[in-house]
C-alpha cells in the first residue's frame, strides 16, 4: 500500500508547487480562486462519499439477506416505505437545492472580487498581443518614450496591480498563469481586459490555453514578479536602445543579422532592424527562454534554434535561413549579448 | 447485418475486376495524386531546397560556348493549398503590399494582370523577386530565403487564378479587396 | 375496431404477417430495407465501428503524451487526430448509436409494428452512413479536419486553415446533422401517436419519454450548429462570406454562441437516453416500480429545457459582461438539480429493491459512481472564477470524459447486455460481461482521474506534447497505462459479442423479467413485432399475466397497418398504412451524397446537390395506386 501511495503524493506535491499550477497561488486573483475551489472540493467529496455510502448501502443489504418484501410478486414495497422513501428524497433534494444556490452565491461574490471593476489604483498597465506562435508584450505609458516592447516575458513588480490589455494579431488565444489569475481569451479585434498581482517574487510560468493552431503547445511565457527596486532596474534597462557591439565578432554578426532574412521580421532598437513580424529581439540577451518559453536561453540552444527552427517547433513562422559558412558563431554572439 | 456481409461480399468479389482494370484506377489515382500535392503541408522545407533554383529563369539563349540547354524549373508549391496560404501572408509581412497594394499596384506595377513585363511563369516570377528589375524592385535573394519566394510566387500565381481555384483560399481576414475593380483598371 | 380477449401465444395469420412484413432479400434489397429492427441494428454496428475508429485515434493521442516532447506524432497529425476523434465520438458514435437504441426499442416499448416514416427513417441511416465515410475519406486525401471538433474561426477560417479538411467537417455535420432531425422527427410521432391503446402519458416507458425528450432537443439544436458550421463557416471558407470575419464586420464570437447553443444541448442529446436506459434497468434488477416516476419525468424535460440556457458556460473566459456571467453560472447550476433528483429517486429505488447484480446492474453502478463524479465537477466548472482556471484545461477534460463516458457510455454498455438477448435471442456471457466491466472501469478511472490534477496543475488541452519538468509526466503515463487498459477491456467486449452471437444461451422473450412491452415481443422479434398489437392498462404491462393481454382485432394483416392513437389518452383513433421498402431513399442519400461531396470544392456542385436530390425525391414520392395496399 505504501509503495503505491508515495508516488501518488510526489506527483501531487509536484503538481501543486509547479511553476504553472493553480493550486499554488500567488496572487490575490489566484488565491480566491483557491479558496473557492476548496470549498467546491469539499462539498463535493461529501456528497459523494454520500451518494456511494447509499450505493453501498444498497449493494449490502442484498449481500446480507436482509428479508425484504416479496418484490418479486408484487414489484411494490409497502406504502409504508414509499412514503419515507419519499420523505427522504424530496429532502435530500431541497438541501442539495439549498447548497447550489449557497454556491451560487459565493460563486458571484468571488467573480466580483477578481473582476476588473475591483481593480485598485495606481496600476501597471502592460498590452499582451497573441501571436502564432508567441506573445508580443508592450508596457503601456503616457510618456510614448518610455514604451517598452518586449515578448515572451513579462517582468512586474510585486505587490502592484498590473493591468492587462490582451489582444490577439490573427487566431483566437488565451493568457493564462494559472499562479495569479484565470484565462483571458484575446481575441482579433476585441481588446479584453483583466488585472493581475503578484503577492510574492518568483517566476510563474504561463502558457496559451485557447487551441491556435500547430504550436499551440509551445506557446508558453514566463511572468516574472520581482521587488519593485529591482523591476524599476529591469525597467531603466529596457528602455535603452541595444548594446552596441564592442568586438569585431559581435560587429560582424550584428552585419550577419542585418543582411539576411532576420532583418525583414525582427526590430532591435538602435539598428535599422525594425520587422514587427517576430518578437522584438533589443533586449534578447537578458530574457531567459527562447522560442516562446521552449527551450532555455543558452547559446547552444539559440544555435540549433536558427539553423533549424522547424525541428524545435515543426510548423513555426520561423523560416529556416541558409547562414554562409562562419556566419553563425558572430550571430549567436552578438544575439547573446543583446543584454 | 446482412448488408454488411453484403457489401464486404461484392468487394470482394469485384476486388480482382477492379484491379485488372487499369482504365478506371488511373483516374482515381490522379485525383488521389492530385488531392494529395493540394492538401499537403510540409512543416519543413527539404533542406536542398534552400538554394538550387535561383537562377530559375534564363532571359536570353546567349551563352559563352554557345546554347545551353536548360531544365524547365516548376514551382515546388505550384497548387499547394498551405503554401499559397503561406505566401498571402509572407506578401504582408515582406511589405509586397507597401508598393504592390494587394495586387492592385501603386508605388509599383498591379500584380492582377495578363501582361507581364518580365513574364508570367512561375520561373520569371521567382527570378524577378529573387534578383529585382530596374526602376524599383528591390533583389530580395540575399534576404528572403528560397522555398518563400516559391511560396509568395505560388500567392502571387493565385491572384491571377493562375493556380487550381480548390487550393485558393476565397478571402482572408482583411478588408475585402474587390479584384474584379482592380482587373478593370489594370488592363485600362 | 374489434377487441377481444384472446390468448397472446395464438398464433393465427402470422404466416401472412410474416408476408407482409418481411424485408426484402439480397443485395439490393438490403439497400431498401425500411424496417426498424434492421436500420436500428445497422445504426448501431455502424456508430459502433466509428467508436472502434474513434477509440484508435484517443489511443494514439495518449501515447505520444505518454512521454514529454514525444516525437511519435508531428503536431499537424496530432491535430488531425484529435480533431477527428472528438467529431467521431460526438458527431458519428454518441448520437447515431443513441438514435440506434431509440429506433430499435421505442416501436417495441409503445407496441406497435415500425417507426412513424419508415422510408424517412432509412434516409436518415444512409445520410449518417454517408456522412461517416465522407469524413474518413479525407484520410486518403490529407484533407482531415485539424481545427478541433468546435472549428472556432479565425482559425478554422480560409486564412488560417488552408486546404479542404475543414471543408469536409463543416459538410460532414451536414449529413449527420439531416440523420439526426429525421430520427428526432419519426420518434416523436411514433411517441405521441402511435403507441398501444391505453398508454397514456403517464404510462410511457423512462426510455421512450428520455427519446421523446432528446427527439425534440434534436430539433431546436441541430439547426444551429448547422447554421454555423454550413451556412457561416463553409460559406466563409468557399465562397468568401465574412460571417465570422473581424475586418469586415463579421464577428468570431457570433460563431462560438451559435455553436455552443447547439453544443450545450448535445451533450444531453447524448445522455439524455442514457438516462431513460439506466431508468429501465433499475426498474428489472430492482424488481420494483421505478420510485418516483413522475418526478423523473419532469426532470429528464427540465433537462431539456435548462440545457438551452447554458451555452455560454463554454465560454466565460472570452470576457463577458458581469450580469450575463451571473445569470449562466445560476443556470449551469441548477441542471444538477435535476440529476440530482434522478439519482436520489434511482438510490431510493436500489435501496428498496431486490437487486439482481448482472452485467448490466454493474454497468449502472459504475455509472452511478462515475457520473457523480463527473457531475460533482460539473458544478465546479460552473462556477465562473473556478472555471476562468479549469476551461480548457485537462480538468475539463477528465470532466466530460467522467460525464460522457460515465453518463452515457456505460449505461449504453449496460443496456446493450440488457437488451442483447431481444436484439439477438441469445444472452452475453455474464462472466466475460463482469469481466469487461471490471476492466473498463479500472481503466477508465485510471485513465481520466490524474487528468484532474494535471488540469489544475496547468496543463492545457488540444497540445501535442508538453516540456519536462512541468510535474505532468506521472499523470500522462498513467492516463496512457489507463487508455491501454480500456482498450484491453473493449477487446474482452468485442470478443464477448462475437461470441455470445453465435454460441450464447438461448434467451426466452424476457429472460430478465422486466416491465415494459419489449419484452412481450419473441427474442429477436419478427418482423411484424406483435402478433396482434397489445393495449395496456398501466406502466408495467409484462408485469401483468401476459396470457390476458388484451390485444387490437381488426388490422390488416395483408398490408402494413398499423394503429394510430391519440396524443395524450392513447385511444384508437385512426388505421394508417405504412410505406413498403423502398430503394428511393438510398437514391436520394446518393444522389444528395455526391453533390454535397462536390460542394466542397466547388459551389456549383450545390446544383447538382440539388438536381440529383430533386430525382431521387420524386421517384420517392411518385404516386402509386392503389396506395401501397397490395401485398
Amino acid at each position: 500500500m505504501r509503495r503505491c501511495t508515495l508516488p501518488f503524493l510526489f506527483f501531487l506535491a509536484n503538481i501543486a508547487f509547479g511553476q504553472q499550477s493553480a493550486l499554488d497561488p500567488a496572487g490575490p486573483q489566484a488565491g480566491r480562486i483557491r479558496s473557492l475551489e476548496s470549498l467546491l472540493f469539499g462539498i463535493s467529496v461529501v456528497i459523494f462519499v454520500g451518494v456511494i455510502g447509499t450505493l453501498a448501502v444498497a449493494l449490502f443489504r442484498r449481500r446480507r439477506g436482509i428479508q425484504q418484501e416479496p418484490l418479486e410478486s408484487t414489484h411494490r414495497p409497502s406504502a409504508q416505505t414509499e412514503r419515507k422513501l419519499l420523505v427522504v428524497v424530496s429532502s435530500l433534494s431541497a438541501v442539495s437545492l439549498l447548497i447550489l444556490f449557497a454556491l451560487i452565491v459565493v460563486s458571484v461574490v468571488t467573480g466580483r472580487e477578481i473582476s476588473i471593476k475591483s481593480l485598485p489604483r495606481d496600476s501597471l498597465v502592460v498590452e499582451v498581443t497573441g501571436n502564432q506562435w508567441w506573445w508580443s508584450v508592450r508596457y503601456l505609458d503616457d510618456n510614448t518614450q518610455r514604451i517598452i516592447v518586449t515578448a515572451n516575458e513579462i517582468h512586474i513588480p510585486t505587490g502592484r496591480p498590473v493591468v492587462i490589455k490582451g489582444t490577439s494579431h490573427d487566431v483566437i488565444h488565451s493568457f493564462w498563469v494559472p499562479n495569479l489569475h484565470g484565462k483571458r481569451d484575446l481575441i482579433p479585434s476585441r481588446v479584453n481586459t483583466e488585472w493581475i498581482q503578484a503577492d510574492r517574487p518568483g517566476r510563474f510560468r504561463g502558457q496559451c490555453a485557447e487551441f491556435c493552431g500547430l504550436q499551440h503547445a509551445h506557446m508558453a511565457f514566463w511572468v516574472i514578479a520581482e521587488p519593485p527596486a529591482q523591476f524599476e532596474a529591469w525597467r531603466r534597462q529596457q528602455l535603452q536602445p541595444a548594446a552596441e557591439p564592442s568586438d569585431p565578432v559581435r560587429l560582424r554578426g550584428q552585419q550577419v543579422f542585418l543582411n539576411n532574412a532576420c532583418v525583414l521580421c525582427h526590430t532591435i532598437q538602435g539598428t535599422t532592424a525594425a520587422g514587427q513580424n517576430g518578437p522584438d529581439l533589443t533586449h534578447f540577451g537578458s530574457r531567459q527562454t527562447i522560442a516562446a518559453g521552449t527551450l532555455p536561453n543558452t547559446i547552444g540552444n539559440l544555435g540549433g534554434w536558427i539553423t533549424d527552427p522547424q525541428t524545435v517547433k515543426p510548423g513555426n513562422h520561423m523560416p529556416q535561413v541558409p547562414l554562409a559558412p562562419g556566419d553563425e558563431q558572430p550571430l549567436l554572439a552578438y544575439l547573446e549579448g543583446l543584454k | 447485418m446482412r448488408f454488411f456481409a453484403g457489401a464486404l461480399w461484392l468487394l470482394g468479389r469485384h476486388a480482382e475486376r477492379f484491379s485488372n482494370c487499369p482504365r478506371m484506377c488511373l483516374p482515381l489515382a490522379l485525383i488521389g495524386l492530385t488531392a494529395c500535392s493540394r492538401e499537403r503541408t510540409e512543416l519543413r522545407p527539404v533542406p536542398a531546397r534552400t538554394a538550387i533554383y535561383n537562377n530559375a529563369a534564363v532571359e536570353s539563349d546567349i551563352h559563352p560556348g554557345g546554347v545551353q540547354p536548360h531544365t524547365q524549373v516548376n514551382n515546388p508549391y505550384e497548387g499547394n493549398a498551405q503554401a499559397i496560404a503561406d505566401g498571402g501572408r509572407l506578401f504582408d509581412w515582406y511589405n509586397c503590399s507597401g508598393c504592390h497594394a494587394h495586387g492592385g499596384g501603386g508605388i509599383g506595377p498591379p500584380l492582377i494582370k495578363k501582361e507581364w513585363i518580365y513574364g508570367g511563369e512561375s520561373a520569371n516570377l521567382f527570378d524577378t523577386i529573387e534578383k529585382g528589375r530596374p526602376n524599383g524592385m528591390p533583389s530580395w535573394g540575399s534576404r528572403i530565403p528560397e522555398d518563400q519566394v516559391w511560396k509568395l510566387v505560388a500567392y502571387v500565381r493565385s491572384l491571377n487564378q493562375e493556380e487550381p481555384k480548390t487550393a485558393v483560399p476565397p478571402r482572408s481576414d482583411t478588408i475585402e479587396q474587390n479584384t474584379a475593380t482592380l482587373q478593370n483598371g489594370a488592363t485600362q | 375496431m374489434n377487441s377481444s380477449k384472446t390468448q397472446f401465444a395464438e398464433l393465427q395469420q402470422t404466416d401472412e404477417l410474416e408476408q407482409t412484413w418481411k424485408e426484402p432479400k439480397g443485395f439490393l434489397g438490403s439497400l431498401a430495407v425500411v424496417g426498424h429492427k434492421e436500420i436500428g441494428k445497422r445504426y448501431i454496428v455502424t456508430a459502433f465501428i466509428f467508436l472502434l475508429l474513434g477509440g484508435l485515434e484517443a489511443l494514439l493521442m495518449r501515447l505520444q503524451l505518454a512521454f514529454p516532447e514525444n516525437t511519435f506524432l508531428d503536431p499537424g497529425r496530432y491535430n488531425q487526430i484529435f480533431t477527428t476523434h472528438g467529431t467521431t465520438m460526438m458527431f458519428l458514435f454518441a448520437v447515431p448509436v443513441m438514435e440506434g437504441m431509440g429506433i430499435y426499442l421505442v416501436p417495441l416499448m409503445v407496441g406497435t409494428r415500425n417507426v412513424a416514416f419508415p422510408r424517412l427513417n432509412a434516409f436518415g441511416y444512409w445520410m449518417y452512413l454517408a456522412g461517416g465515410l465522407f469524413l474518413y475519406a479525407g484520410t486518403f486525401f490529407h484533407a482531415l479536419p485539424d481545427a478541433g471538433w468546435f472549428a472556432y474561426p479565425p482559425l478554422s477560417g480560409p486564412q488560417f486553415s488552408p486546404g479542404k479538411g475543414v471543408d469536409v467537417w463543416a459538410q460532414m455535420i451536414t449529413f449527420t446533422e439531416v440523420s439526426a432531425l429525421c430520427v428526432a422527427v419519426e420518434l416523436i410521432v411514433t411517441i405521441l401517436r402511435m403507441r398501444a391503446p391505453g398508454m397514456t402519458l403517464n404510462r410511457i416507458p423512462m426510455f421512450c419519454w428520455s427519446m421523446l425528450v432528446q427527439s425534440f432537443m434534436i430539433i431546436f439544436a441541430m439547426p444551429a450548429v448547422m447554421i454555423a458550421s454550413s451556412v457561416m463557416l463553409l460559406n466563409d471558407r468557399t465562397i468568401g462570406t465574412h460571417f465570422v470575419n473581424p475586418a469586415e464586420g463579421g464577428d468570431p464570437l457570433l460563431y462560438q454562441h451559435i455553436f455552443w447553443f447547439f453544443g450545450h444541448p448535445e451533450v444531453y442529446i447524448i445522455f439524455l437516453p442514457a438516462l431513460g436506459m439506466v431508468s429501465s434497468m433499475i426498474e428489472t434488477f430492482s424488481r420494483r416500480h421505478l420510485f418516483g416516476y413522475p418526478a423523473l419525468v419532469l426532470a429528464l424535460v427540465a433537462n431539456g429545457f435548462l440545457a438551452f440556457g447554458l451555452w455560454v458556460h463554454h465560454m466565460f473566459a472570452t470576457g463577458l459582461p458581469q450580469v450575463g456571467e451571473a445569470y449562466f453560472t445560476a443556470a449551469s447550476m441548477m441542471i444538477a438539480i435535476t440529476s440530482g433528483v434522478q439519482i436520489f429517486c434511482w438510490l431510493a429505488t436500489l435501496c428498496t429493491g431486490r437487486l439482481r447484480t448482472t452485467t448490466a446492474l454493474h454497468f449502472v453502478f459504475g455509472f452511478i459512481f462515475i457520473f457523480v463524479l463527473g457531475g460533482l465537477t460539473g458544478v465546479m466548472v460552473a462556477s465562473i472564477p473556478f472555471d476562468l482556471q479549469a476551461h480548457d484545461t485537462y480538468f475539463v477534460v477528465a470532466h466530460f470524459h467522467y460525464v460522457l463516458i460515465g453518463g452515457a457510455l456505460f449505461p449504453l454498455f449496460g443496456g446493450f447486455h440488457y437488451w442483447f438477448p431481444k436484439f439477438t435471442g441469445r444472452l452475453m456471457d455474464e462472466r466475460l460481461g463482469k469481466c469487461s466491466f471490471w476492466i473498463l472501469f479500472v481503466g477508465f478511472n485510471l485513465t481520466f482521474f490524474p487528468m484532474h490534477f494535471l488540469g489544475l496543475g496547468g496543463m492545457p488541452r488540444r497540445v501535442y506534447t508538453y516540456s519536462a519538468g512541468m510535474g505532468w509526466e506521472l499523470p500522462n503515463l498513467l492516463a496512457t497505462v489507463g487508455a491501454l487498459t480500456i482498450a484491453v477491456g473493449g477487446i474482452v467486449f468485442i470478443a464477448n459479442v462475437m461470441r455470445s452471437r453465435r454460441h450464447g444461451e438461448i434467451a426466452d422473450p424476457n429472460p430478465w423479467e422486466g416491465a415494459s412491452l419489449e419484452w412481450e415481443a419473441a427474442s429477436p422479434p419478427k418482423s411484424y413485432n406483435f402478433p396482434r398489437l397489445p393495449a395496456v392498462d398501466n406502466l408495467w404491462p409484462a408485469w401483468d399475466d401476459i396470457s390476458k393481454r388484451t390485444v387490437i382485432e381488426g388490422l390488416s394483416d395483408d398490408r402494413r397497418e398499423i394503429l394510430i392513437t391519440s396524443l395524450n389518452a392513447a385511444e384508437p383513433h385512426h388505421r394508417h398504412t405504412l410505406p413498403k421498402p423502398s430503394i428511393w431513399p438510398f437514391v436520394t442519400t446518393l444522389g444528395l451524397g455526391i453533390g454535397l461531396t462536390g460542394s466542397v470544392i466547388a459551389f456549383s456542385w450545390y446544383y447538382v446537390a440539388a438536381a440529383l436530390g430533386a430525382i431521387g425525391f420524386i421517384g420517392w414520392f411518385w404516386p402509386r395506386r392503389p396506395l401501397e395496399f397490395t401485398s
